[in-house]
């Protein structure tokens, strides 16, 4: 299975994220028809879910079918906007922190239980509690003290403001009655959940497939589509033939499927195709505790002589864009400006020069002081992208003499024996983005400890207090401002050679209408999707 | 022969005991633990909830007393939890894996065998003509074909182009809804494509195997006989020759036993089938120790039962071995 850095973000659709500016999807030849309930929504999961219990589960699959099984307090809208969603409001006190939650009232479970503050308190309590497997503790550790004022108004007192925060209450809310006094990690409801959210939890055959049905309870309304079924088909190939038979109504398609195999007139009356940054990127990171890149001009240099729409075009057939920091395009913290080091060589010379390397040797390749200007791109295995990448730059490198050896390495033993014990020179990889744009673990100073995820060792100090900054207020211009300077001092110092973000590439069947791309991508309106009645095929 | 059967019986122990310790201390070498699996590269995730997930499996005590306590389980014939985050018993996830890759070994050995020894026959007795030399380059490009190349082949043909046959997976969607004679068509149609590469892949073993023993057979003294005795071609071939060359072939048969349990990671990822294959792969990609030490003792314990089940047909047909042992004690 391909790895990518998971950064499990709070409302993982995956599909999230698009930008409508930059292409708008292939119009629909067919006419809007009329809203039908009816009819079944079959997706294909290359993994299968873990658990059912989101707290427990770390995998995209098991998150993306309790999405539509739980609600949390608040989500995202599709602009991006915090919005209520279990909550009905809340309120934020002068000093920022106390946010006071006031609940939707008449919500049940899926059972016919009421929806009240109590569950929000268990979901709080189980997730702190030392007892319970879960990597989500960390969200709720600036957190003072969560009580209930009453059945529908819940308070959370922080230790000191923390913006994040109130985006770790879109965490999927459990149902108290049926989980509390009971061991959660032996609980049936792993395998069987209870939600408050818009489809109940039917059926889950091993391996094979989850399927969901539409509730007709449900505080937004009820879904038009009925079901919605889960197909486990751990092969791309295959889900790919699954989506031209028919078998899958829906998949994210690789760039050369979107541009290549499917620009067939049958394929456009069959199927929708859409287009939008995917929330993640692709670096080529160094580590700075090595000489060789402890001079920040030779990593502008670096970067100088690497030609980011070549590798787009090389390995994203051109479905992607070129990154120059950590920020999806089109989003609120992402800075415009930004100029990096577009490519140029003979400006990756001069500045290799001026860093001292203006020697070379028979090979022609720099050298100074008697070593030559030599490294290894390590990556993981199993991602042919980021191999292909390694590859460009490789003889992009080689044309100013600076000579780069590939490694391609198992997940494992990439992360045990490599970044771990910090013994790499540069590596590939790429993290995918949440929605809130603190950047705090990858970037902050005091994350290069053992397992932490500033494995590069970048140290700035105005950085550091930016991003503490940005995290320590609401108010959103004044984390722009901060968001906006880290993004000039990366483009400046360059420990990263940010290289491009992909293209998230999904077709639809054209039989669901009501899809409206929107930043936040495809999935967010899924209960307003429909197929007219004389489309239905379940 | 009751002495012999139960000395075998109780070598069977420490026999086993040492496949676990073997294995049980290779995969702890393999790097990456189910832990780190889960959570690495993972922002949200502080050293303090790493610790928390390290103690809830029991990875933070000594390697021993972590396999002397999973020892100790499985005397009581319990293979443990998963390490995956469903945490359910490794004894449920084997329990619904195994009857699929069962039924579908199952059926692919008694296609391979019902094609492979005619196949044989045939080659054999046709030996060195043109239609020899076909077969041998057919049961040939089956076993050098790599499987998901052809599988995808088979599925853009069948599938995708005439729309024949499912693609993937075990059954239609809805299937609640059909009859019981419906099932087991949408079963069977299912099932059509991952048998049959599955079948094409190892007939050359089988075949070849089947043609050499008959070859073997056909110029032994016996035979000449019966065609000296004026006994048409089939009769002799049939009749005579084939009992005595079938005899090693019922051999593999036994061998292939083991096998049983065990699935092909490749084409039942390709072909989306939930079996032990698939099973075991993510086992091994997610660390999950449970999980593979329950499917590698379960495989021990098969093999060592199938060998010891040869080992008593042996002695049963051939009373050398049966009197050697009297003998000895």
């Amino acid at each position: 299975m391909i790895r990518t850095g998971l950064l499990v973000s709070l409302f993982l659709l995956s599909f999230a994220g698009c930008d409508t500016k930059r292409d708008s999807p292939v119009q629909t030849r067919r006419g809007p028809g009329t809203p039908a309930y009816g009819d079944a929504f079959v997706t294909g999961s290359i993994g299968e879910p873990s658990t059912l219990i989101p707290i427990l589960a770390s995998d995209s699959a098991s998150h993306d079918v309790a999405g539509f099984v739980f609600n949390g307090l608040v989500k995202y809208d599709k602009d991006l906007n915090m919005v209520g969603d279990l909550a009905e409001s809340w309120d934020i006190s002068a000093d920022g922190l106390v946010i006071t939650f006031h609940l939707r009232k008449g919500v049940k479970w899926h059972d016919g239980a009421d929806f009240t503050s109590h569950d929000v308190l268990y979901t709080y309590r189980v997730t702190i509690d030392p007892a319970t497997p879960t990597a989500y503790a960390e969200d709720f550790k600036q957190v003072k003290e969560v009580s209930a004022v009453d059945a529908h108004t819940v308070r959370v007192m922080y230790k000191t403001i923390f913006a994040p925060a109130l985006a770790s209450w879109g965490t999927a809310i459990l149902p108290a009655h049926l989980l509390e006094g009971k061991d959660i990690t032996k609980s049936e409801l792993s395998r069987k959940p209870v939600g408050t959210g818009p489809y109940v939890f039917t059926e889950w055959i091993a391996g094979q497939k989850v399927t969901l049905e539409s509730f007709k309870d449900y505080f937004e309304g009820q879904p038009y589509i009925s079901r919605i079924v889960y197909r486990i088909i751990p092969d791309n190939s295959t889900m790919y033939m699954e989506l031209k038979a028919g078998g899958v109504d829906m998949m994210g398609l690789s760039p050369v499927q979107y541009a290549r195999q499917t620009d067939t007139a049958d394929f456009s009356a069959r199927f929708n195709k859409y287009r939008y940054p995917a929330s993640a990127y692709t670096y080529l990171g160094y580590n700075l505790r090595n000489p060789l890149f402890s001079d920040k001009r030779v990593r502008q240099a670096i970067t100088s002589a690497i030609d980011k729409e070549e590798i787009i075009h090389g390995v994203l057939v051109g479905m992607g864009q070129v990154a120059k920091g950590p920020y999806k395009p089109g989003t609120w913290a992402w800075n415009p400006d930004i100029k990096d080091f577009d490519y140029n060589p003979k400006r990756a010379l001069q500045l290799l020069a001026e860093a001292g390397w203006t020697k070379k040797n028979g090979d022609g390749i720099l050298v100074k002081e008697g070593r030559s200007f030599s490294f290894t791109i390590l990556t993981n295995q199993g991602n042919d992208a980021r191999l292909k990448a390694a590859q460009i730059i490789q003889q992009r490198l080689k044309q100013v003499g600076i000579e780069v050896k590939i490694r391609v390495i198992e997940w494992a033993s990439f992360i045990t024996n490599f970044i771990d014990k910090r013994d790499f020179e540069a590596i590939l990889l790429g993290w995918t983005l949440g929605q809130d744009p603190d950047i705090f673990d990858v970037w902050h100073s005091s994350k290069t400890g053992k397992k932490e995820l500033n494995f590069i060792g970048y140290k700035n100090e105005e950085l550091d207090r930016l991003i503490v900054a940005g995290r320590g207020t609401f108010d959103q211009e004044e984390r722009k401002r901060c968001y906006w300077r880290i993004q000039e001092i990366l483009a400046e110092d360059q420990p990263y050679t940010f290289l491009y973000v992909p293209d998230a590439l999904p077709a639809v069947s054209a039989r669901f209408r009501g899809i409206e791309p929107a930043p936040l991508g495809l999935m967010y309106n899924f209960i307003k999707w429909y197929v007219p009645k004389g489309e239905q095929v379940y | 022969m009751l002495r012999y059967l139960v000395k075998r019986l109780l070598t069977l122990f420490p026999l086993l005991i040492g496949i676990t310790l073997i294995t049980f201390t290779v995969i702890h070498l393999a790097p990456g633990a189910p832990v780190e699996m889960q959570l690495d590269m993972s922002p949200k995730v502080s050293a303090e909830s790493r610790e928390r997930l390290r103690k809830f499996y029991g990875l933070d005590k000594p390697l021993h007393v972590q396999y002397i306590s999973w020892l100790g389980k499985l005397a009581k014939l319990d293979f443990g939890r998963s390490f995956s985050p469903d945490n359910r018993p490794v004894m449920d996830k084997i329990k619904e894996r195994i009857p699929v890759t069962l039924s579908i070994n199952v059926i692919a050995l008694i296609l391979e065998f019902c094609l492979a020894i005619p196949i044989g026959i045939f080659a054999a007795t046709h030996r060195d003509t043109v239609i020899d030399k076909g077969i041998t380059v057919f049961v040939f490009l089956g076993f050098a074909v790599p499987t998901f190349w052809l599988a995808l082949l088979l599925m853009y043909f069948f599938g995708v182009k005439l729309n024949w046959l499912p693609i993937s997976g075990l059954h239609s969607l809805g299937e609640g809804r059909l009859s019981v004679l419906w099932w087991l068509w949408d079963l069977a149609k299912h099932l059509v494509m991952p048998v049959a590469v599955g079948t094409f892949g190892s007939l050359a073993g089988l075949s070849r195997y089947m043609r050499s023993s008959m070859l073997e057979v056909v110029r032994q003294d016996y035979i000449t006989t019966a065609r000296a005795k004026g006994l048409s071609e089939r009769v002799v071939i049939y009749r005579h020759a084939l009992r005595n060359a079938l005899l090693p072939v019922i051999t593999m048969l036994g061998f292939s036993l083991p096998g049983l349990i065990g699935g092909s990671v490749i084409f039942e990822t390709i072909y989306a089938i939930p079996g032990m294959g698939q099973l075991f792969y993510q086992g091994v990609m997610g660390r999950d120790y449970p999980l593979i030490m329950g499917i590698l003792v379960i495989g021990a314990f098969l093999t060592l039962i199938g060998n010891l089940l040869a080992d008593i047909s042996y002695a049963l047909a051939d009373p050398r071995i049966r009197h050697g042992q009297g003998q000895g004690q």
